[in-house]
């Protein structure tokens, strides 16, 4: 392998070079720090998002009206009392549904409104019209329901007990774990639960449908899944896929939550409109919001595992249980991936998992940036901290020695081929670069000393398959024109929701044509340009949808390239853009882009094309859990210290070490912002975020006021972000590795480190009962356990 | 009474702005978003928790002086604004040629600081706040200045390099220090009302004073802008209450104490709004409405704060954020539960009486006050009396005024000789969340023995309370840690926390009893090598 490390961007110490000086010499293309294409609009408010599109005359307003009562039998509906209220236009419910009243990810089983049962707190029964939003609202409160209320089956544990399963436990067995556990030196026991989390989107969920002509229906929905929209508004309505444009420029943030989730909204919205022949905008209030919308799922799991005395694992018999709520959704996807990730870099020899997934009724757990690897790769972490405790080594030691490699095993549990495997030295150098051992030391004495604060160290590894596991869905389609003004215009399957997607396509083609990513225009995804689109999810929206841009540039240029090299009087091959001109290698000719606009029409050649992707070689069994689900891993590694005050379970970050595996990078700017985000969004997800059901399955936390997200003095004043330089090993998008979600997981560190503080208690030789979120009272709580264990 | 008047006037973003047949139930952000269709201002949440909807007002401070201000417009009745400055996103870039950003703006360009960016404009007018107030603030600084501001997206450090860099620009005063007087021409022409049908003058002289940093203040170019505005928002100023109609309800803001107390006792069943910060939940969360609003934010006399010999009279419409600043002037052991009290736009809005008229059992400034005896003014009509704040609260959600009683205002007493205090909060985030516990100590200790000891809690009752039990066991106690653990045991008596989505009842008295530790802990000699603080 070259030696990746002299190479090593040290993005702290020199800056990212600002917007305003190009790279290259030309326009900013792939691997400049270019702003988001937004960036100006986003700070001067002028980016439009769904609630700020001009309403059309005579827009009507809804809002939902949904079940107080977790299970039961929904007998009657009354809504004379909606009815009468004041400027209330209309009111529906699943009788009024002239198509089909069922929906889903995948299984379609869910209602779009409430039939005949009601299955959680908050599950839609009634959409109400009004002239306002504030008079639906009002109204919306005055509908009656006859609920027959049935006991609900709320937690993992009601649920294993009654059976309540979407199907029956998935079991993986590798080898022989149970022999391997009898037979061992060195064993450990553990469990842990690791909390849902609400996505917590800027925006709310928000959809305004138009009625048009001859029966068609436009959406304009906040949803990373146009497509989506559009088939549910043709079976809401019953009508052809062809009578329907979605369509979104911008979301305010999705993180998964918008991928399945605002088909229901969309749906309803085109319901009211259809009824009404009016336009319908449903924008949910924040509380509304949290109760009506899945959210990730919550785990818990308990293990037996195997070791040697260095702390090499050689067994673990794993039962890991989510919380799927009411409906199917995307449970099976999720489940599978977290099975997929209970890897996350170590090698398996003896394996056994038994995976349950409960159905319960709460709102239906769904899509959240990463899709269960967090929880997978929580549980393998786990279990490496409990055996590292246990044979009385660093927890670091113990990682490095059950990494894939040459003496542990190369092949997935899953039977991929781990190729490319460079987190070895991303961790090495980490370690050095943070300066971890004698941090290490430091803590060690610094707990010594100090009654009161307590403090801990933690560095974690991230092995991130990416790809989606349903091959199928790996595709990107792009439509790329060029108008006679010299002018790009770029649409692709992909939704910006703040990723940078569009910035990273305009680069692309900025890249192969010679000109600046800046002037290439992006229109909103719109399912009439571009059909039967995978959602912007699974970290691919560059991926898929660059390689698509990709293509269609190299088709417009194949296209133009036997007219041009007439033209420029040269061969094929010697045909450049560059500088916002094409010329040949050697010739004085050249054409500005306009020009070989113009000029080329008038040759009758068509400056529109569209390219399309799939990523090769990757399939999946879902049944014998075996296959090459991932195109390729993307990797990173985390140091992260913290502070806890013993007296009242509050800590702080005090600093944090990053480097990723982005390959290379389309945009470092982007990129780094990627893995900044979502390392704070996954500490926010493992220490603050907490969410509370009550007895009756009812939601207490559904606002900001009582779900906390991270706030700024939150995130460590030593904030250190490298990249690791090295190309992806396989042909992506200019070698670069996705980045959406795998940067979350860097967020383990955080949680490690406050258990590391707390097993100072038991001179590091115990994992503390600490359950993931660790709240105050979490971390209060087990250090309280561990001093009583001491 | 007076007039009534059909009409609110305010500048928006520079220009004189007139509202009339509006319901005065109408908060700031919708009236901006679904009758101005200025898209910018963003509702995120609706309760004053994420500040996507932050905007900026500014008052006249003394003659021809502006204070800015960050407030959550999602919380904020239009009608509260009249007589003031709005300033929007938009504003901060309509007035440049060619769309040319605000130090602000182009700074978070600049360090990537959007994403998503449905966030970005709150962000903004938060930092343009602090740029207006705070000349090169600190990292610490700054994160208070956003901590009621939610992003999902970037993580926030970039957001903290953008304001580290915008405080420190002094690019775009130095472009406009140049701008000639005559530029600024006077007008006050009400009938421009179409927020972007703006006379060039009004651009010209808006435009210098948003892009003029705190550092540049005194500017002579930046001077004559701010006294620009000062003068339109003078002519605005009422000398009578507003009594606003519309739409069936009033909306009534006295200006004196005697006219608030007549109407009080004439429209008993008014809602009295002063920050809003709970009363715009009522209407955005509960939708409940009200026919009349009685608005105590215009009384100068209940804004005011006296302080004399070290003794603080603070008017109950006195902001937070004014209150606290002028308590930590004597009691600055208290700033730790002040900095996390909210965030920067709710204590801009909320007041302290508010805090302790609505005696939640969460409220953060109740033990502080109990703890250094305040006292609490409550007046009827004429009446006036005088109790002990502890006395005000007796079980939950029960008070001792007297139906129609109202707060008037705070005393605090001045500082005794050698009384420690210390004031801790606890909660599940850091910044901007509901207290678990909120306690504060005062105690004299001399001769290693207990003279005086003072402890109030919140969120460990139904009321903020003293723990009587507790003080007892310390109060002629040696000062050591036998005496601590025994209190620690008597507390159990004085409080029978409860269970919710915040902390368990185990929790919150584990952690009650441990502030009693760590404030001991704090007060050996020790205790600076301890660092027996997170926060």
């Amino acid at each position: 392998m070259n030696s990746p490390i002299k190479n090593t961007r040290k993005m702290q110490e020199s800056p990212i070079p600002t917007p305003t000086l190009p790279l290259k010499g030309r326009g900013f293309a792939v691997g400049d720090a270019v702003a988001h294409d937004s960036a100006h609009l986003h700070v001067s408010g002028r980016a439009t998002y769904a609630d700020d599109v001009r309403e059309p005359r005579g827009t009507l307003h809804a809002a939902i009206a949904y079940s107080p009562i977790a299970r039961g039998v929904l007998r009657a509906v009354d809504l004379v009392d909606v009815l009468a209220m004041k400027d209330v236009v209309g009111a529906f419910t699943a009788k009024d549904i002239p198509g089909k009243n069922c929906y889903g990810a995948i299984t379609h089983d869910e209602p779009f409104l409430a039939e005949d049962r009601v299955e959680f707190v908050g599950q839609p029964i009634a959409i109400i019209v009004a002239k306002t939003r504030d008079a639906a609202r009002r109204a919306a409160r005055k509908a009656k329901f006859d609920i027959a209320d049935e006991t609900p089956i709320l937690t993992i544990n009601d649920a294993i007990a009654a059976n309540s399963l979407l199907k029956p436990p998935t079991i993986i067995e590798r080898g022989v774990p149970k022999e391997a556990i009898a037979r061992a030196t060195h064993s450990v026991r553990g469990e842990c639960e690791i909390g849902a989390q609400e996505h917590f989107y800027l925006e709310g969920q928000i959809a305004l449908a138009i009625p048009h002509e001859d029966g068609q229906m436009q959406v304009i929905v906040s949803t990373q899944h146009p497509t989506e929209m559009q088939q549910v508004t043709a079976t809401i309505l019953g009508i052809g896929w062809n009578d329907v444009v979605s369509e979104v420029r911008r979301l305010g943030g999705g993180f998964g939550g918008k991928e399945v989730q605002p088909a229901q909204f969309a749906a309803l919205a085109a319901l009211a409109a259809h009824h009404t022949q009016c336009p319908v905008k449903l924008r949910l209030d924040r509380d509304d919001d949290f109760l009506i919308t899945g959210k990730r799922h919550d785990f818990a799991f308990h293990y037996d595992a195997a070791s040697d005395a260095n702390g090499r694992l050689t067994a673990f018999d794993l039962t890991l249980s989510s919380r799927c709520g009411f409906s199917t959704d995307y449970s099976h996807q999720v489940n599978d991936r977290a099975l997929c990730h209970i890897d996350n870099g170590y090698h398996h020899t003896n394996l056994k998992v038994t995976n349950y997934r409960c159905r319960t009724n709460t709102q239906s757990a769904t899509a959240f940036r990463g899709f269960g690897a967090p929880q997978g790769m929580f549980a393998i972490e786990h279990c490496i901290e409990s055996i590292a405790r246990n044979v009385g080594r660093d927890p670091l030691d113990v990682r490095k020695a059950n990494f894939y490699g040459e003496k542990t095993g190369l092949t997935t549990h899953y039977g991929q081929a781990v190729e490319g495997f460079w987190l070895p030295q991303m961790v090495e150098r980490l370690e050095q670069t943070s300066d971890y051992r004698a941090r290490r030391a430091a803590i060690t004495t610094h707990n010594a000393r100090n009654p009161i604060i307590r403090k801990g160290i933690s560095l974690t590894p991230v092995m991130f398959g990416v790809s989606f596991n349903a091959s199928f869905l790996n595709r990107g389609s792009a439509l790329l024109s060029l108008y006679l003004d010299g002018t790009f215009v770029l649409n692709h399957a992909g939704t910006e929701m703040g990723q940078g997607l569009f910035i990273k396509m305009q680069q692309i083609v900025a890249e192969a044509f010679g000109v600046d990513a800046r002037k290439v225009r992006s229109t909103t995804t719109n399912t009439s340009k571009l059909p039967n689109t995978p959602p912007t999810a699974a970290s691919s929206g560059a991926d898929l949808n660059g390689m698509a841009v990709l293509d269609a540039c190299n088709i417009l240029k194949a296209r133009l390239a036997p007219w041009l090299s007439k033209v420029l009087q040269c061969e094929a091959n010697d045909i450049e853009f560059c500088d916002g001109v094409v010329t040949s290698k050697h010739g004085v000719i050249f054409l500005t882009m306009q020009e070989l606009a113009t000029r080329a029409t008038f040759a009758k050649i068509p400056l529109t094309a569209q390219g399309f992707y799939y990523t090769p070689g990757i399939q999946w069994n879902g049944e014998t859990f075996s296959g090459k689900p991932a195109y390729y891993f993307a990797y990173g590694a985390a140091v992260s210290e913290v502070a806890v005050d013993t007296l009242t379970g509050e800590h702080k970050v005090t600093r944090v070490d990053i480097l990723h595996d982005v390959g290379k990078s389309l945009n470092p700017a982007i990129d780094r912002g990627q893995i900044e985000g979502g390392f704070v969004q996954g500490m926010g997800y493992l220490t603050s975020e907490e969410l509370v059901w009550d007895g009756k399955g009812r939601l207490r936390t559904h606002a900001p006021s009582t779900y906390k997200i991270p706030t700024a003095a939150d995130v460590p004043e030593v904030f250190n972000v490298e990249l690791w330089d090295q190309d992806n090993h396989v042909e992506s998008i200019h070698r670069s590795k996705a980045v959406g979600e795998p940067p979350l997981m860097l967020a383990f560190s955080v949680w490690f480190a406050i258990a590391d503080a707390i097993s100072s208690y038991t001179d590091s030789r115990a994992m503390p009962k600490l359950v993931a979120p660790a709240t105050p009272e979490a971390i209060l709580r087990a250090m309280h356990a561990a001093r009583a264990a001491r | 009474m007076n007039a009534v008047s059909t009409s609110i006037k305010f500048l928006l973003n520079g220009a004189p702005h007139e509202v009339a047949d509006l319901d005065p139930h109408t908060s700031v952000l919708s009236y901006l978003r679904e009758h101005l269709f200025l898209t910018g201002t963003k509702e995120g949440c609706a309760e004053g928790d994420c500040g996507a909807c932050t905007v900026a007002i500014a008052e006249l401070d003394g003659v021809d002086r502006l204070r800015v201000m960050p407030i959550n417009a999602c919380i904020r009745l239009l009608p509260t604004i009249d007589g003031k400055a709005l300033f929007t996103v938009e504003a901060l870039s309509m007035f440049g040629e060619s769309g040319e950003l605000h130090p602000v703006q182009q700074a978070m360009v600049d360090c990537h600081a959007s994403q998503c960016g449905f966030c970005t404009p709150g962000f903004v007018m938060s930092l343009f706040a602090l740029f207006k107030n705070d000349v090169a603030p600190s990292r610490e600084r700054i994160c208070e200045a956003i901590s009621g501001n939610l992003c999902r997206c970037t993580g926030y450090r970039p957001i903290i390099e953008a304001a580290q860099q915008a405080t420190h620009s002094r690019i775009a005063q130095s472009m406009r220090a140049n701008e000639s007087e005559n530029q600024i021409v006077d007008k006050n022409n009400l009938a421009a009302s179409h927020p972007f049908k703006l006379g060039l003058e009004i651009r010209s002289s808006s435009s210098t004073w948003l892009h003029c940093a705190a550092a540049d203040s005194n500017a002579p170019a930046a001077r004559d802008a701010e006294k620009h505005i000062a003068k339109s928002l003078a002519a605005l100023q009422r000398n009578s209450a507003l009594d606003y109609r519309a739409n069936d309800a009033r909306f009534i803001a006295p200006r004196t104490l005697d006219e608030f107390s007549t109407l009080v006792e004439t429209l008993p069943s008014a809602w009295i709004l002063s920050g809003g910060t709970d009363v715009g939940l009522w209407i955005n969360k509960a939708l409940q409405t009200n026919s009349t609003i009685l608005y105590t934010g215009e009384i100068a006399a209940l804004r005011k704060i006296d302080i004399h010999q070290g003794a603080l009279t603070i008017g109950a419409a006195a902001s937070l954020e004014d209150a606290f600043r002028a308590m930590n002037q004597h009691y600055p052991e208290l700033a730790h539960v002040w900095t996390r009290f909210a965030s920067w736009p709710i204590r801009a809005s909320g007041t302290l009486g508010g805090n302790v008229a609505n005696g939640s059992p969460i409220g953060d400034s109740m033990p502080a006050l109990i703890t250094l005896g305040a006292e609490v003014v409550l007046r009827k009509g004429a009446k006036q009396r005088t109790i002990p704040l502890e006395s005000l609260y007796i079980d939950y959600k029960k008070q001792s005024r007297e139906p129609g009683e109202w707060v008037e205002a705070i005393r605090v007493p001045a500082r005794a000789e050698g009384m420690q205090i210390a004031s801790y909060k606890n909660s599940k985030r850091n910044e901007q969340d509901i207290s678990a516990v909120c306690a504060a100590i005062a105690m004299t200790i001399e001769d290693g023995v207990v003279t005086k000891a003072r402890i109030a809690y919140g969120g460990v009752a139904g009321i903020p309370k003293r723990a009587a039990n507790t003080e007892a066991a310390v109060i002629g106690k040696p000062w050591n840690e036998t005496t601590v653990r025994a209190a620690m045991q008597a507390m159990t008596n004085d409080f029978t926390p409860m269970n919710d989505m915040r902390a368990s009842a185990e929790y919150r008295m584990q952690v009650a009893q441990n502030h009693l530790l760590r404030f001991w802990h704090e007060s050996q000699d020790e205790a600076a090598s301890l660092e027996a603080r997170v926060f």
